[in-house]
């Protein structure tokens, strides 16, 4: 039973800290692609509010300050999107890739320019970071867990919420309803900045002490996969960010086991998100039926 | 006010401006890490173009980029957004290195060779194929799944390296070296050969081969009824259904083309400079080829020039971290983003203003000869 335990416990704990990131960002990526706007550029977002948290926190010694900088750094990022897709109409997908690019360029650019240590940010005392607070777990992730309840409720049961997916499912319906479609979507990827915010401090100032060379390594787009995997709901995608988090823990503690004489590829269980999602929006296992009006800028009638 | 616009400001004009911008916003980056715009674009180009060497490592790059850029256009061309070109070309490389890891101390070069080229174009068309089938037949979403196409080859591609085919007693994940009959000439062999003093640099071949890559693409797209097919579809899909074409079967090869496309930058890599296989070697290009197929307007000629232009970012990007320790190479990068959002996500934004000034500039010309008469 203890045996148990001490694998059980490790494992779980984990798990929650690997998925906390993928739960931030697959929640603001619900409130973007529900709202109808297509978000690929969840991993630029996370990658640059990464980059500006470790930096604001050191610069002025305040983990706190640090947290708002990646956040409104990643605000400013989801603005450029909506600008993009929403005043410009422009290709969503466009939008989100050329998002991803920058983020990945600028970051580069602007740690080499100001730290000269090769794409690091110094790093932060303990005291400027989020540290365990309850059971060996960060405060921000226990603001992710919230995050999670917080979407449900506000996309499921508010008024906000209804619109919200009104602008997914049926823009037009809005529009005649004398609602404008733009401030709707504009507000949904506010939000979602928010929430990749606070992914990319957790990243920098929380689990690690610094920020580093593409950190993010792909998680916000397994994120994604957990969104889609999760069909657009809040609480399956939410199960869908630990699952894919169990995955990422085993495959670390698996790392040069065998099984049977076989040594475990982990290459395989790293690419399990990927081939799960694949699978299910290839409607091998169940059906994952994306909101209606996801991808077309709304042009509203004169 | 939705005017229609003469065709040079349209296709020529807009196109040129959004480009522009983009390396405005540049600059003021450059500007905000404490560098000198102008200087560093004095060094970029000093460093592409200052030399033989120079220009054969900026050939060498835009190789790539060209064929990376013609994936995305195809693709494009038929409504399809390909994503997956870095996957395809990590696929292409690993196809091309497969293939001469079994022949290469069987038969000549002149076996070797094609049968390689052949392998990279198959590979990569596969790795597109799997997204195009299921786009297709499934109804999954193109864009979603080449994305995860990407990381599924590069866990694939770092399972076999460092599981199968690390060379025994390498201490990194690459193969054991090619025999030389498998390697393809350097075009400064050659043109010693004839009697040009130049610098030996990586460009090789495959940069003649991505020259012809574009002229086919460019007859295929523009001069058959199957280019004829593609284009329809991706203007109007409805309207191809209605004409008669078979819109799966167009996904389907329209991506497979891509993907080949794509696996060609394996053919320059592996074959072409490395000569083993190893990881990472198309970090970059496949996402570089949807900047390159945005600015060169999804054509075989405006994909060269910028295919050219990034080549000299590249090139130049490096260089200049010499000159100016400040800027990292990483600028080419945040160029690169640049350049999609503004020629791309923000194409329409400038339409407005030059809509406006042609309608200010006629209605004065209009007044002025008015008055004249």
């Amino acid at each position: 039973m203890n045996e148990l335990f001490a694998i059980l416990l490790p494992t779980l704990s984990g798990t929650l800290r690997l998925a906390t990131p993928l739960m931030l960002c697959a929640m603001g990526g619900l409130f973007s692609e529900r709202a109808g706007v297509i978000d690929v550029g969840l991993e630029g977002k996370m990658l640059a509010a990464a980059f500006a948290s470790a930096t604001i926190a050191w610069a002025t010694q305040s983990g706190w300050l640090g947290l708002a900088g990646g956040i409104g750094v990643a605000c400013v990022m989801a603005l450029l999107h909506s600008l993009a897709c929403i005043t410009y109409r422009g290709n969503q997908v466009v939008s989100g890739v050329a998002i991803n690019i920058l983020a990945s360029g600028l970051t580069m650019v602007f740690a080499v320019a100001w730290f000269h240590r090769g794409g690091q940010t110094p790093g932060l005392d303990t005291a400027l970071r989020f540290m365990p607070v309850l059971f060996g777990q960060s405060l921000l992730v226990y603001v992710a867990l919230a995050g999670v309840g917080a979407t449900w409720w506000l996309v499921g049961r508010t008024r906000f919420g209804l619109r919200l997916r009104a602008a997914g499912e049926e823009p037009a319906a809005l529009d005649a309803a004398g609602l404008s479609v733009a401030w709707v979507r504009y507000r949904a990827l506010l939000i979602t900045g928010v929430f990749t915010g606070i992914a990319g401090a957790y990243l920098s100032i929380a689990a690690n002490a610094n920020f580093s060379r593409e950190m993010t390594a792909g998680q916000g787009y397994i994120a994604l996969a957990a969104l889609i995997f999760g069909k657009w709901r809040p609480l399956s995608a939410f199960a869908a960010c630990l699952l894919f988090g169990l995955l990422d823990t085993l495959a670390i503690r698996l790392q040069g086991v065998s099984i049977g004489g076989v040594l475990v590829p982990v290459q395989l269980i790293q690419a399990l998100p990927y081939i799960l999602t694949i699978t299910l929006l290839a409607g091998f296992i169940g059906r994952a039926v994306a909101p209606k009006a996801i991808g077309q800028p709304y042009e509203k009638a004169h | 006010m939705n005017q229609s616009l003469p065709r040079w400001v349209d296709i020529g004009l807009i196109p040129l401006a959004n480009v522009l911008l983009a390396f405005c916003a540049a600059g003021l980056i450059v500007l905000a890490i404490g560098a000198d715009p102008f200087a560093a674009v004095k060094f970029m180009l000093a460093g592409a173009l200052g030399n033989s060497e120079a220009i054969g490592y900026t050939l060498y790059y835009a190789t790539n980029y060209i064929f990376t850029g013609l994936a995305v256009a195809v693709a494009f061309h038929a409504g399809l957004f390909n994503i997956g070109g870095e996957g395809q070309a990590t696929l292409g490389g690993l196809g091309a290195g497969l293939a001469v890891l079994a022949l290469d101390h069987t038969g000549s070069a002149l076996v070797i060779v094609p049968t390689a080229i052949l392998a990279a174009a198959i590979f990569g068309a596969a790795w597109a194929a799997i997204p195009a089938y299921l786009q297709a037949y499934r109804g999954s979403h193109i864009v979603i799944t080449t994305i995860m196409f990407n990381f599924l080859a590069s866990a694939l591609m770092v399972y076999l390296m460092v599981n199968v085919l690390m060379a025994p007693g390498a201490v990194a994940p690459e193969s054991r070296d090619f025999a030389d009959t498998a390697a393809l000439p350097l075009i400064s062999d050659w043109l010693n050969a004839l009697g040009f003093h130049v610098m030996e640099s990586p460009l090789n071949l495959s940069l003649v081969f991505a020259l012809v890559a574009c002229a086919l693409v460019w007859f295929l797209v523009w001069h058959t009824p199957w280019g004829y097919e593609l284009r329809l579809m991706g203007f109007n899909a409805t309207a191809a259904l209605y004409a008669g074409a078979n819109p799966r079967r167009i996904i389907l090869l329209a991506m497979m083309l891509s993907g080949a496309l794509a696996g060609f930058v394996g053919v320059n890599e592996i074959l072409g400079v490395h000569h083993r296989l190893l990881l990472d070697f198309a970090l970059g290009y496949g996402f570089g080829g949807i900047a390159v197929a945005l600015m060169g307007r999804n054509h075989p000629v405006g994909i060269v020039f910028a295919g050219l232009l990034f080549g000299v970012l590249q090139q130049g990007g490096t260089e200049l971290t010499f000159e100016m320790p400040q800027v990292t190479r990483e600028m080419v990068v945040a160029i690169q983003g640049l350049v999609i959002l503004f020629s791309g996500a923000l194409a329409l934004m400038s339409r407005p203003w030059f809509e406006w000034s042609y309608w200010f500039v006629g209605r004065k010309l209009a007044v002025r000869k008015a008055a004249s008469a």
